[in-house]
């Protein structure tokens, strides 16, 4: 595994390709007003790549910077811009119930920066005041109750680190290749450490009814009222009602004040802007798990409430859309995960599948979260192609492209948890395909 | 004291511990009892087997009105789809390749359509249809997937018993709906030779990345102008060398479609690269001038063919080009 000593490798390498003209043209000129009071101290701008083998002394170390708090509330930096979630041309039809990707390209980890967790909306965005937000529990208990966001966050919290990926991810992919980089083949898939209260504990605090309650039905407060059905035994075992999004409130595109989170299961049924709990006897057959949401099998049937997210895994790095510039050292990196548990084990080929490679996982490991994982690889220049194969603590190996579609056809839409390839060139173009 | 009174102090010592460790255990004295009235409000969900249908009636013929005047313009005239979802059609549909999931081909109970049209519909004025419309609308959709005849009326009895063509078109047979749930597709943890060949069955048409998504390359973290340079370690032929073996200058001029008029020595409707780099190596001007130059186009320096202005390229790949130029045309 590291049998060869790495070299310097980067991976594309051009300082102002990613900003605007507009940022290009303020950079010059803040590099000539500078290169004009700087160089009678100096005799040099700063300019790593055009000084005659000089680093010189960059401008921010020879000026005071911002004053402390400058930003009550933090901002990435300005050159990281680029970093953002995005819309996926003509997936959609309409702005208000559409999705936008996490660019896991990017990312380091396991957690999803807040402003870039996935957000997928039935019916537009609500901007909920929380002081008029009432979460109702009814239906199958002693007493059902109202309570308000002061009442939940008073209530024994509890915090724990989760992903949530939509059923649909990855569903552009069933019958052939049809997006270019790893935002938009897996990026509604988001992971962040949820506080909240047990929905076990307000359950209880309504009194529900053990014996008659099978499932409960959650409902957003958004223009649609989204709902979903849950089991019951999962309504008890981990499902939170939550508020804080990796140490603070969530964020409106995550359902602030309130949402359901369930986790391992698809994401529609962690109901955003939660608004009731009902508790009941039979499924409810809600809209969003009969018309959609329902898994469409070759010979016509719809599996309904298919619920967990199966074991899968992608590399991040490099993936489609990348460019490799040199030969040599890289360290392939991506994210596994399993709704029935922990993750095991990833195996990673650089030859389409012949051969694999175990990786190194990341600590923590958790159940129903992502995991990190990495492995050595030296490019020798010669075309490659990168897969990553997960396996959960139920010993259960994620599957090939082929042998999903010879079970599930290709006109499911949920639940796609196929391994990914991505080619590279010899060029160090890297390509989403199939194999 | 008496021995029952002894015995009465002694169960309401029991009793009051008891309370006290239920009382921390189960009221946190949180919330407050939900009315009938609040329950009635917010409680608008509808079951297959009819629970929660509020009590009214509409039809076919109502519907139609509101159809016309409310849905039409997102669903078609009869239903066909149009800017949204097409609510009719389809039937027999789901097992061809070309699976339509409309309401009368996919949808399993009409239950779900009047939950669904009570709280969510019209899409930009969700909850504003009353019972009595609910029920009309839903009747006249069920009519355009001929389920209704066009004198139906419906209301919260005839409702459920509606049978919609896909009643039994949905299964919970499957290993997703527990955690415990068992797969249906199944991979070995082969490491070695697992493969006899290996195909690309499927990838993306050249060209459709840029046309659909721009640039993608800009979605990606890149700092540094050359790969090592001014670090240790990059020598000045390793930097200019690429992964492809080619310099990155070569690239970008095949890349920017340069070589369709400039050869690298020979001169094809411009001059060669190496005859440009003759010309002005050496001279003070000549990064403005190239830079000028290809923003600008023009005819003149070397003939009268004119070259078109090349603001296409990025101005970071035009200065790169034309350091390229000025080492010399590495290749």
């Amino acid at each position: 595994m590291k049998d060869k000593q790495p070299k310097p490798g980067r991976i594309i390498p051009v300082p102002e390709n990613f900003l605007s003209p507009a940022d290009i043209s303020r950079r010059r000129a803040l590099k000539a007003l500078l290169a004009g009071s700087a160089a009678a101290v100096s005799g040099a701008a700063f300019s790593g790549d055009e000084s005659g083998g000089k680093l010189g002394v960059p401008p921010w170390s020879k000026s005071l910077g911002k004053p402390v708090g400058a930003n009550p509330y933090g901002l990435p930096s300005e050159f990281e811009r680029h970093v953002i979630r995005r819309e996926s041309p003509g997936l959609t039809t309409s702005p208000h119930s559409s999705v936008v990707f996490t660019p896991l390209q990017n990312l380091f980890g396991i957690i999803t920066p807040n402003g870039l967790h996935f957000e997928r909306d039935h019916g537009g965005r609500p901007d909920i005041d929380p002081s008029q937000h009432r979460l109702m529990i009814n239906g199958l208990v002693r007493q059902p109750k109202i309570y308000t966001m002061d009442d939940l966050l008073r209530f024994p919290s509890v915090s724990r680190i989760h992903f949530i990926e939509c059923g649909a991810n990855t569903a552009m992919e069933w019958a052939n290749v049809s997006v270019p980089t790893v935002q938009y083949t897996h990026g509604m898939l988001s992971c962040a450490e949820w506080t909240g209260v047990m929905l076990s504990t307000l359950l209880d605090d309504c009194g529900f009814d053990r014996k008659r309650a099978k499932y409960i039905l959650a409902e957003g407060a958004d223009a649609p009222s989204l709902t979903r059905t849950v089991p019951i035994e999962m309504a008890l075992d981990d499902v939170m009602v939550a508020y804080g999004q990796n140490g603070e409130m969530l964020r409106p595109e995550n359902g602030y004040p309130l949402r359901l989170l369930v986790p391992g299961v698809q994401g529609v049924s962690s109901v955003k802007w939660l608004r009731r709990i009902e508790v009941g006897d039979q499924p409810w057959n809600t809209r969003e798990e009969s018309l959609h949401y329902s898994d469409l099998m070759p010979d016509g049937m719809s599996r309904q409430y298919t619920w967990i997210q199966e074991c899968k895994s992608v590399i991040t790095s490099p993936s489609g859309g990348q460019k490799l510039l040199d030969k040599g050292y890289y360290q392939i990196t991506g994210l596994a995960w399993s709704g029935r548990g922990r993750i095991k084990r990833v195996d990673v080929s650089t030859d389409g599948g012949r051969n694999w490679r175990t990786a190194e996982l990341q600590d923590p490991i958790l159940p129903k979260a992502l995991t990190r994982f990495r492995i050595d690889w030296h490019w020798n220049g010669e075309p490659a192609l990168l897969q990553s194969r997960a396996v959960d603590e139920t010993g259960y190996v994620q599957p090939k492209m082929r042998q999903l579609r010879e079970v599930r056809g290709t006109r499911s839409i949920y639940h796609n948890n196929a391994i990914q390839t991505w080619k590279v060139d010899p060029s160090g173009d890297v390509h989403n395909v199939q194999v | 004291m008496s021995r029952s009174e002894l015995h009465v102090l002694w169960v309401a010592a029991v009793l009051a511990s008891a309370t006290t460790s239920v009382a921390l255990a189960k009221d946190y004295g949180l919330g407050r009892p939900a009315t009938p009235a609040e329950i009635a409000e917010w409680d608008i969900d509808v079951r297959p087997d009819g629970q929660g249908l509020p009590r009214g009636r509409g039809s076919v013929a109502e519907g139609q009105v509101l159809y016309d005047e409310q849905c039409a313009s997102c669903h078609g005239t009869f239903g066909e789809g149009g800017p949204h979802m097409a609510l009719a059609g389809g039937v027999g549909s789901l097992k061809t390749a070309t699976p339509m999931r409309t309401i009368g081909s996919k949808l399993n109970y009409a239950t779900t359509l009047f939950d669904y049209i009570y709280r969510a519909m019209p899409f930009h004025a969700p909850k504003s249809l009353t019972i009595d419309q609910t029920y009309a609308v839903s009747a006249y959709v069920l009519h355009l997937n001929d389920i209704l005849p066009a004198d139906a009326v419906l209301d919260q009895d005839s409702l459920p018993k509606v049978v919609m063509p896909n009643r039994d078109g949905y299964t919970r047979d499957h290993g997703m709906g527990s955690v415990n749930g068992k797969p249906d597709v199944h991979n070995t943890l082969c490491m070695k030779s697992c493969e006899k060949t290996v195909e690309i069955t499927s990838q993306l048409p050249p060209g459709f990345t840029e046309q659909v998504y721009g640039d993608v390359s800009k979605h990606f973290r890149r700092y540094s102008a050359f790969p090592g340079a001014g670090e240790a370690g990059g020598s000045a032929s390793a930097q200019e060398k690429s992964a492809g073996g080619k310099s990155q200058g070569l690239q970008l001029a095949q890349q920017h479609g340069c070589m369709a008029c400039h050869g690298l020595a020979n001169r094809i409707v411009g001059p060669g690269f190496s005859e440009i780099a003759a010309r002005y190596q050496g001279q003070a001007d000549a990064r403005t001038m190239l830079m000028d130059k290809l923003v600008k186009g023009g005819a003149g320096n070397w003939g009268a063919v004119p070259m078109p202005p090349q603001t296409a390229v990025p101005e970071t790949d035009r200065q790169l080009l034309v350091e390229w130029i000025l080492r010399g045309v590495p290749e």
